[in-house]
């Protein structure tokens, strides 16, 4: 029982940096219609830019640890913005009225450019970051000595994660932009007619998406301790099987859809085989898209002729 | 015409944004030290001039921009010579048919010649093959190399674990692909579009990670050694005295293997390529198109849509099958890392480079693909960076691949406008 609640809590901090990078899919795909397959490489980029950022700062001579994370976040936050801000410049705007593929395919290209990228810019190897918050609490203590803990880095990342989608969810829900967002996802058309910068809302959307994933990449470092040039492949479709789970288009449905992912390969990982654990994870992607396809907080689609 | 100074303005937002992109990823270089720690050093030099690089990029593109003019290239090549180019074009394709023939003939002494030529016949059959699906039915499959997996990984394991010949796996091999290509093709017959691309997607590694934890069957990330070269009908390309070379009272010599593997993909390749020809012209291949062109019209006029997707994906997982066969008898060694989802990416990317149910686009496509990739062998890690890059650029620039030829194999000749008397409310 003690190990499950372990397992539980574990789950739960490893969803919430799932369900940040998939806000990011379900934005894009709610307002443009395509999966942007580079979106995964841009947390990545984003876990090597606060790697970085927080490299510069400690040799400047910071040592105060919650000073040196703020300024870590926003600049990590930044410059990953601009990275999603200029693939979607570069890659898919051109494309905007083209055939169907092109857009998926320049997508892929993007995504083999980034990666391959990071690893020109900063080698192969795994990069490796000594413990940075440490300490936590003791929740239980089982019987046979099996202790349930809850380590601040787990307490940071979940906070970190609610309070962004708090503010997100208000961007959305109340701001100039959310209502340009929500309506380009209705009719781009109509939304343009009606004095709505199209382009830009779209660019917006690719800039906010990015600075979640910087955010779920920043996480990242901190609660696993390394970063490399790989990691991006696989969060990014266990990231976009979330926001599928979730039901694609739907904030909620996409944190719904991380923290199932992540509680479902927590506990794989626990109680089958960790080797399979991204082979359960793919499995459901497959699973959730034939049997329930608009997900679970999703809008049934209606096919037009 | 926008001057010198809207350029240099546009220029210089460019080199800003490089900057900015630039500054930690590449300004920075972080490694892990002897003792674990992290140690750090600055590479401003190469920050300048990355960034030197795109403004004096941008500036360019910009100026050849306005040199082209607003209607792009098509007006470069005058109308009187684009009848000439059509009329080569239909020379094209016997001319490389008859100069890939002559190959082994002309580059007979030359093995890395001949071995980058049978890689790229490789390339060729799984382009023709992904081509079913891809280019002729219009199903977007990121999975391919699944299939590719299961016919090289058929072949070593019989062959190994049985000791039957090439000749008895190909076909074996072929039909266990084929059949992993019905098993993915039935649960995503009711996707479309992106979806269906990611859940093959997502399959393509499945396999990939099956093969890699299955270590009692498949040997893991160490692979399967020792797989046996094929032989010329029984008769073995050895220097003993059963061999070819025996038989025929010549000298052995390497090389006869090398030549015979390149007349078999050769072969294997014109084989996929005559069957895709011919089944476009049977009602399965029209059905492909017609499934291509418009999926609900396609059922309106009562084509059943499930057999006619099952179909498909069937016939590019055999011909896959085939090739992956090839691979391993080819190689002798086989292992995941050859099967990975950058494998997909690239038989994709030649397949949609080639104009998507092109036939000849493929093998061009797939000629230079391959050819440009082995231009950058000695910079092994910059190769799937260009990749990435030419990928994007060709989608930018020629979103339909280079011979844009996706035009259906039957249709009317004469369009004719209907009036709208006749389709006016309330008239029939």
């Amino acid at each position: 029982m003690d190990y499950f609640a372990q397992q539980l809590i574990n789950g739960f901090v490893l969803g919430s940096i799932y369900g940040l990078i998939a806000i990011g899919y379900t934005m894009v795909y709610g307002i443009v219609g395509m999966i942007n397959f580079a979106h995964g490489d841009i947390f990545m980029i984003g876990g090597f830019i606060a790697l970085l950022s927080f490299l510069v700062l400690v040799s400047i001579g910071l040592t105060a640890v919650p000073v040196i994370l703020l300024i870590v976040l926003l600049v990590s936050m930044a410059i990953t913005a601009l990275y999603g801000w200029t693939v979607e410049r570069i890659a898919y705007r051109p494309l905007r009225h083209s055939f169907r593929l092109a857009p998926m395919l320049s997508a892929i290209g993007m995504s083999f450019v980034l990666t391959n990228y990071s690893q020109v810019a900063q080698g192969a190897r795994v990069k490796p970051v000594p413990p940075i918050i440490t300490g936590g609490y003791m929740l239980h203590e089982g019987s046979r000595g099996f202790v349930v803990q809850l380590s601040n880095i787990q307490i940071i990342v979940v906070l970190t994660t609610v309070a962004l989608l708090l503010i997100f969810t208000w961007l959305v829900a109340r701001t100039r932009l959310g209502r340009d967002m929500r309506a380009c996802e209705q009719d781009q058309t109509m939304a343009a007619l009606l004095g709505v910068d199209v382009d830009r809302t779209i660019s917006m959307t690719f800039v906010i998406g990015a600075a979640l994933a910087a955010v779920a990449g920043m996480m990242y470092l901190l609660y696993y301790g390394l970063v490399d040039f790989l990691m991006g492949f696989v969060a990014g479709i266990k990231a976009f099987t979330a926001a599928v789970l979730g039901g694609i288009g739907s904030l909620p449905g996409a944190m719904l859809g991380g923290l199932a992912i992540g509680m479902i390969e927590t506990l794989w990982s626990a109680y089958f085989s960790v080797e399979y654990k991204d082979v359960a994870a793919f499995s459901i992607l497959i699973v959730v898209l034939i049997f329930m396809p608009t997900g679970l907080l999703g809008r049934p689609e209606v096919e037009k002729v | 015409m926008p001057g010198f100074a809207f350029i240099f303005k546009k220029a210089a937002i460019s080199a800003f944004v490089a900057l900015v992109l630039f500054s930690l990823m590449i300004g920075i270089r972080t490694e892990a030290g002897p003792t674990g720690q992290l140690i750090y050093w600055t590479r401003f030099g190469e920050l300048a001039s990355l960034v030197a690089a795109v403004f004096a990029g941008s500036i360019a593109i910009e100026l050849i921009r306005q040199w082209l003019g607003p209607s792009g290239a098509a007006n470069l090549i005058p109308p009187a010579m684009q009848e000439h180019l059509s009329t080569a074009g239909r020379l094209v394709a016997p001319a490389l048919l008859i100069f890939t023939f002559l190959v082994p003939v002309i580059f007979y002494n030359q093995r890395y010649i001949l071995d980058l030529a049978i890689l790229v016949l490789t390339y060729v059959m799984l382009g023709w093959g992904l081509n079913v699906v891809v280019g002729l039915a219009g199903l977007l499959d990121l999975g391919y190399v699944a299939f590719y997996a299961v016919g090289a990984y058929s072949y070593a394991l019989l062959a190994t674990t049985f000791g039957l010949s090439f000749w008895t796996c190909l076909p074996l091999a072929g039909i266990l692909a084929s059949l992993w290509g019905v098993l993915l093709g039935f649960p995503v017959l009711r996707l479309r579009g992106d979806y269906l691309a990611i859940v093959t997607l997502a399959f393509g590694e499945i396999v990939r990670l099956v093969i890699i934890n299955w270590q009692s069957l498949t040997g893991g990330p160490n692979g399967i050694s020792g797989i046996p070269r094929p032989t010329l009908f029984g008769i073995p390309l050895t220097p003993g005295d059963d061999g070819l070379a025996a038989l025929l009272g010549i000298e052995f010599s390497p090389t006869h293997r090398i030549v015979f593997l390149f007349y078999l993909i050769l072969a294997m390749a014109l084989i996929t390529n005559w069957v895709t020809i011919r089944l476009r012209r049977l009602p399965i291949g029209r059905a492909w198109e017609a499934l291509r062109e418009d999926e609900v019209a396609c059922r309106a006029l009562g084509i059943n849509t499930t057999t006619t997707k099952l179909s498909a994906f069937a016939t590019g997982a055999l011909f896959g099958g085939f090739a992956g066969a090839f691979f391993a008898t080819r190689q002798g060694f086989i292992s995941p890392e050859s099967f990975t989802f950058q494998e997909s990416a690239l038989v994709l990317a030649i397949v949609v480079l080639g104009g998507m149910g092109s036939q000849l686009g493929v093998a061009l496509a797939a000629f230079t693909m391959i050819g440009g990739f082995e231009l950058f062998r000695g910079l092994e890690q910059y190769r799937m960076l260009v990749f990435g890059i030419a990928m994007v650029l060709l989608m930018i620039w020629r979103p339909r691949g280079l011979i844009g030829h996706r035009a259906p194999t039957v249709y009317l000749k004469q369009a004719q406008a209907i009036s709208s008397d006749l389709v006016k409310e309330g008239h029939g």
